[in-house]
């Protein structure tokens, strides 16, 4: 999951070698917390926070069934 | 392709100057030293500016191999494989069709997955520079079925607001699903449709017309 949020976020941003995901896992749920460079904040959240939205989508879908939830967290 | 030729005082500085005309980052370039210049002798004797040729591949082409590889890395880290199948219509629409075992995870609840895996698609094609390419992603047929059934659906409502005489309202829905059921009912001279309310919840309603 993290080489996942990993790989679109880096994809997205002008500067990939600042992207960093760090897992939190608690009882019933993981957080995938989700840090860019400052300047690249806009090209994960997008206009009305639609790029950000498409990324807890596709997150979402590729979690495992079953399991822990999973949410990603863009951390500025 | 598109390529300009600029000079400057140094090849960096002519560099920057041809990347800004052109609008594009440097690793997104081609540059090409034409003339590394010199100084000369205290600045005037046997000066000549540096100059260099910068060219970016603006094509559709390149666009598509960019979305095409990061649709394929997505695919490989969601656990899903797949064939991706491309096809260039015109107005800079390119159609990508998946395949594969496992398509209802890339597709999810009403195609929800789907529409945001086509959005970060689109969005990473278009970093590239170039005229907006317009990427419509589809996975096993989906959208002509859901289409299909949106049009049964628009048709079947739209009787029985006509033999209730009242309004009837659908569920949410996107601009280009709404888009289908207005344009199965536009035929239709006993009924009106519209959409109301806010995005995401933006919903059409059909209205009977009166008689």
């Amino acid at each position: 999951m993290k080489e996942l949020v990993k790989y679109l976020a880096e994809a997205l941003v002008e500067h990939p070698e600042e992207v960093r995901v760090s897992q939190v896992e608690g009882e019933k749920s993981i957080i995938l917390e989700l840090r860019v460079a400052s300047s690249d904040m806009g090209k994960v959240i997008g206009k009305q926070g639609r790029v950000a939205k498409a990324l807890r989508t596709v997150v979402k879908a590729a979690a495992p069934r079953g399991e822990k939830m999973v949410h990603l967290e863009i951390v500025g | 392709m598109k390529s300009v030729e600029k000079t400057g005082k140094t090849v960096d500085e002519a560099i920057q100057a041809a990347l800004e005309e052109l609008g594009v980052k440097r690793e997104e370039a081609k540059i090409e030293v034409l003339d590394e210049g010199a100084k000369g002798f205290l600045g005037i004797l046997g000066a000549r500016p540096a100059r260099v040729r910068v060219t970016v591949d603006n094509s559709l082409d390149a666009k598509v191999n960019a979305a095409r590889e990061f649709l394929a890395g997505l695919l490989e880290r969601m656990n899903v494989s797949a064939e991706i199948e491309t096809e260039i219509g015109e107005d800079q629409l390119v159609y990508m069709r998946m395949s594969g075992r496992r398509m209802g995870v890339v597709i999810g609840r009403r195609g929800q997955t789907l529409d945001a895996i086509q959005y970060l698609v689109n969005l990473v094609a278009n970093k590239l520079p170039g005229p907006r390419a317009r990427i419509v992603l589809d996975a096993e047929g989906y959208r002509d079925k859901r289409a299909e059934t949106l049009r049964n659906l628009a048709t079947r409502l739209a009787a029985k607001a006509k033999s209730e005489r009242r309004k009837t309202v659908l569920e949410p829905m996107n601009a280009l699903e709404r888009r289908i059921v207005h344009l199965a009912l536009a035929d239709d001279t006993e009924v009106e449709t519209r959409s109301e309310g806010e995005e995401p919840y933006r919903r059409v309603v059909i209205l009977p017309k009166r008689t």
